[in-house]
């Protein structure tokens, strides 16, 4: 920072955004060429929290693992675990019981809503709102509560086992779920009200970071920027798993393509969730939570296998390698965020610094997920 | 769909096409094609409307290799034993590589005969109809490269550049193969099979 | 944060003097004032006055912000120091003066070190022409109006030289983005003032109170006779102390998700809190203003009841109050939307309040007498 980078031809100069910045969410860098307020070339500089989660995973077994996924998105970690759960149970043709597919279809988009309150409260912030964060927390915490009661975690949730769930839900829990429904409805309009409907922030996210459908199909981004793109894909919908094929929800589609289409889109999602969990508690079946037939030394037969969930960012894949032996020959992680934060570069030339920093927390960042 | 696709791919020459279960695999199509083929495969897929979900790699090294990377541990262990025996002996005198370097040597001579192969899987999905193809291409493990489909589809560029990260594959002609998740002055590829920490 | 019981026993002797005898010397002083002769005595009391004044609102208006955002947070705010957080200031003080003033390397010196001054001396000068009550001011001049945004100007200058001379990116932007929202503030403002001066005639500031004698509706803020945009001047002006103040929405200038900390980046202990006292000086000399424009400054809202200086601070540390309950709900904006708000809006707006108010002042008047 110590000097100022001009050169003799072009009148700008290089801006570090991280790798400790208030706007970054975590240990991400974008190194900023800037002409003036104006940038002119950005570069995201990522793996400073890299782990190489994919090489513990070749040298620990199946199920050791399981806690790894959580360490990924940390926000919306019971999604990970299902994604990875699929798929050794794909490559292992485990049946999982009803019962368990409700509870993991509640718990994780319980999980969800958290994710995207702390992702609405967060982003605000970004704008300079200081205080929708305390009352979105106020919200999220009530979630927490409720998953710690059956999960044992607050944040990085081990919860799901292959063919099933580790612990069944009691009626505390059932409870205390329709509890927080009927508090987040009643929480919603206010944050339209107080937020969604301000003037400055439809100023500030109107028509800012514009990314097209193509630009979005070529960088293989998925989730809320996809689907505030106008592209209708949800793994939920299009490619359906566990028993989201029983509920009746809508995917939220705005084809503005700004940052306010992927607002709207993740605020709508949190009503849509709040809809599955519902139906999801009224419909829950009795039954055991877990298969007995899974082996404790588990070795799926050989081949490669692959199986994708729709995260709370996007589209979490996980390709899955075996063996035939007791840990894994290879095994990919499919983050979201590292492809859509792949656009950023593409689509925030000639942007305002602050207009950059409000189209980045629309992508909605996990920097854990991204270095992995 | 699959079948518009299968019959495009098997107009590339030399591709092997398998029509996969989707319950028990979770993709449809699993298309092989040899290392100049993975750019046009993209383009079908790309002209298709398909998505590029990731590239990675799979590095098969065979018994033969992973004999040579136990000999390596064992090389290494002996080299850092004998290393340690001398400065002991030596009291600090003497210099410990004088004694590595001649195993070190005897290592390299077995790396010559190696015929493993690589493998790089492209992920691709469609936004609209379920459709998951998988296109693979087999590389050799000791030469690994093939040419960067960041021109069809920006958006690989990060996923092979984290692939040459990883695994030390070359994407021929990709705009920039300097590590992306490893440290900027990585020289190791921590996902190879004889790699250890 | 929860303080060891050591620190609270010793800190316990500070709340008296500050919840007793603070009040009851601010009215011991409005007592004495009249008593007291005038020439060098009079000034150098008037002097420490001020300067104790602004110092004692910057520390406490730090509480009460901290208080009024927990509270529209759904928290508590400081409540651990003294009965309701009242040392909190005290020991913040302490805090900052305790810690190293550390200059970076590479800082433009002389002016890294003038900055924070520029923004806190102007502010605690501006207090001098201030009327808290008809005598309670420390120099009644002439052109107090006059004086005050000659002051106000230098405010500017301070977070320019700091931003500059501290040799870091985000600071310099943060100097640049706060220059050109100063000037493009200052317009409106004035305009909106020399407004108000063809309506008062005057450009001291006690005599404009003195005009607004008598109830409510005798305040410039309803006197429509004057013009029917008063409320509308009124409005311009307070939008526009917010952003000549660095007040969100509006705080471009030390917006953290962007810039860090802004201008004062590399300020730490006392350089950063001289800054921060000058900014709620800044506030605090924004409202009086507004106060004395606008609200009627020490005149009761209702002919009942007295007149005297605790109105003036009621309606002050209402506006105050109001600056800060902007600032907790809304988010920040551009700088792109700030100076279209500026140039677009308000300058046409307070231009044509000009226009109109001296067609009521001045040419309505001819064309009556005319008649």
């Amino acid at each position: 920072m110590s000097d100022f980078a001009l050169s003799q031809t072009k009148e700008t100069f290089v801006l570090n955004l991280g790798p400790q910045h208030p706007a970054t969410h975590g240990v991400l860098r974008v190194k900023l060429e800037m002409d003036g307020e104006y940038i002119v070339h950005a570069e995201p500089i990522l793996g400073y929290i890299h782990r190489m989660h994919e090489k513990m995973g070749e040298n620990r077994t199946w199920a050791q693992f399981m806690p790894n996924t959580a360490r990924l998105d940390y926000l919306g970690a019971l999604s990970y675990n299902h994604g990875y759960a699929l798929a050794v149970e794909r490559a292992a043709s485990i049946e999982v019981p009803e019962r368990a597919e409700y509870i993991r279809v509640i718990t994780v988009e319980l999980n969800r809503i958290a994710s995207h309150l702390l992702w609405f409260g967060a982003y605000v912030l970004d704008l300079g709102g200081m205080t929708p964060i305390f009352y979105a927390f106020d919200d999220r915490e009530q979630i927490l509560n409720l998953l710690e009661s059956v999960t044992g975690a607050r944040l990085t949730f081990c919860y799901f086992r292959f063919g099933g769930v580790y612990n069944d839900i009691d009626d505390s829990f059932i409870a205390g779920s329709r509890e927080f429904i009927k508090r987040l409805r009643k929480q919603m309009p206010d944050y339209h009200n107080l937020v969604t409907k301000n003037i400055i922030m439809i100023k500030r996210l109107k028509d800012i970071g514009p990314i097209s459908p193509e630009m979005v199909r070529k960088y293989g981004a998925t989730g809320p920027v996809m689907r505030g793109s106008g592209i209708n894909y949800d793994v939920r919908k299009n490619e359906p798993y566990s028993v989201y094929p029983e509920f009746d929800f809508d995917i939220p589609v705005y084809d503005e393509c700004d940052s306010m289409a992927r607002y709207m889109v993740r605020m709508d999602e949190i009503e849509q969730s709040m809809r599955i969990i519902e139906q999801a508690l009224d419909k829950l079946p009795e039954g055991p939570v877990m298969t007995e037939k899974v082996p404790k030394n588990l070795k799926p037969p050989k081949g490669d296998y692959y199986s994708a969930v729709e995260a709370a960012r996007g589209v979490f894949g996980c390709r899955v390698v075996s063996d035939g032996t007791n840990t894994a020959y290879r095994l990919k992680l499919r983050s979201p965020t590292f492809s859509n934060l792949s656009l950023f570069g593409e689509a925030c030339q000639g942007m305002l610094l602050a207009d950059a920093l409000a189209f980045m927390g629309s992508l909605d960042l996990v920097i854990p997920e991204i270095d992995r | 769909m699959i079948a518009k696709i299968k019959q495009q791919m098997s107009e590339i020459t030399s591709a092997k096409i398998t029509e996969t279960e989707y319950a028990a695999k979770g993709y449809h199509l699993d298309v092989e094609v040899p290392a100049d083929q993975v750019v046009t495969a993209a383009e079908i897929l790309d002209a298709e409307k398909f998505y590029l979900e990731a590239v990675t790699g799979v590095d098969w090294m065979g018994a033969k290799a992973a004999e040579l990377a136990a000999k390596k541990a064992a090389a290494a262990k002996a080299a850092l034993d004998a290393a340690k025996k001398a400065a002991a002996e030596a009291e600090g005198e003497e210099k410990p590589e004088t004694v590595a370097a001649p195993v070190a040597e005897s290592v390299e001579e077995v790396e010559e005969d190696l015929e493993e192969e690589m493998e790089v899987v492209y992920d691709y999905n469609h936004a609209e109809e379920l459709c998951r193809v998988v296109v693979r291409c087999r590389v050799p493990r000791l030469s690994p490269e093939l040419p960067t489909i960041s021109e069809v589809f920006p958006g690989a560029n990060w996923h092979e550049r984290e692939t040459h990260d990883f695994f030390g594959i070359k994407f021929i002609g990709h705009p920039d193969l300097s590590p992306l998740l490893l440290p900027e002055d990585a020289d190791f590829h921590p996902l190879l099979k004889d790699f250890s920490a | 944060m929860i303080p060891h019981p050591e620190t609270r026993r010793v800190l316990t002797p500070f709340i008296l003097p500050t919840v007793v005898l603070l009040p009851l010397l601010a009215g011991g002083l409005y007592f004495v004032w009249p008593l007291v002769p005038g020439g060098v005595q009079r000034v150098l009391i008037s002097l420490v006055a001020v300067i104790a004044f602004a110092a004692g609102n910057a520390a406490y208006l730090v509480w009460l912000e901290r208080k009024v955002c927990a509270h529209i947070q759904r928290r508590i705010g400081p409540k651990e120091v003294g009965p309701f957080g009242l040392i909190q200031p005290v020991v913040d003080g302490i805090k900052l003066m305790s810690k190293q003033l550390l200059i970076p390397k590479g800082v433009d010196k002389p002016l890294f070190m003038v900055a924070p001054l520029l923004v806190l001396v102007p502010a605690i000068m501006s207090f001098v022409t201030i009327p808290f009550s008809e005598d309670l001011v420390a120099r009644n001049i002439n052109v107090g109006l006059l004086m005050i945004f000659a002051f106000a100007s230098v405010n500017v200058l301070g977070l320019l030289l700091g931003g500059w001379g501290s040799n870091n990116k985000y600071a310099v932007i943060a100097a640049a983005r706060a220059v050109s929202q100063n000037v493009a503030y200052e317009i409106p403002m004035l305009i909106t003032v020399i407004t108000m001066v063809m309506v008062t005639h005057t450009l001291n500031l006690n005599e404009i109170v003195i005009q607004q004698d008598g109830s409510f509706w005798n305040w410039y803020l309803f006197r429509f006779s004057a013009s029917p945009l008063m409320p509308v001047a009124f409005l311009i002006f307070f939008i526009c102390s917010l952003a000549e103040t660095n007040r969100a929405p509006f705080d471009l200038g030390e917006a953290e998700s962007e810039l860090v900390a802004g201008f004062h980046t590399e300020y730490s202990g006392m350089g950063f809190g001289v800054f921060f006292m000058g900014e709620y000086a800044n506030i605090v000399i924004g409202s009086s203003l507004a106060v004395i424009l606008f609200l009627g400054g020490w005149q009761s809202p209702v002919s009942f009841l007295a007149d005297g200086f605790w109105w003036f601070l009621l309606k002050m540390y209402f506006l105050i109050f109001c600056v800060m309950w902007i600032r907790w709900t809304y988010p920040r904006t551009t700088l792109w939307g700030l100076l279209n708000l500026s140039w677009k809006v308000l300058i046409p707006l307070s231009l044509i309040n000009l226009l109109l108010t001296s067609f009521m002042v001045k040419v309505w008047p001819l064309l009556m007498g005319a008649s």
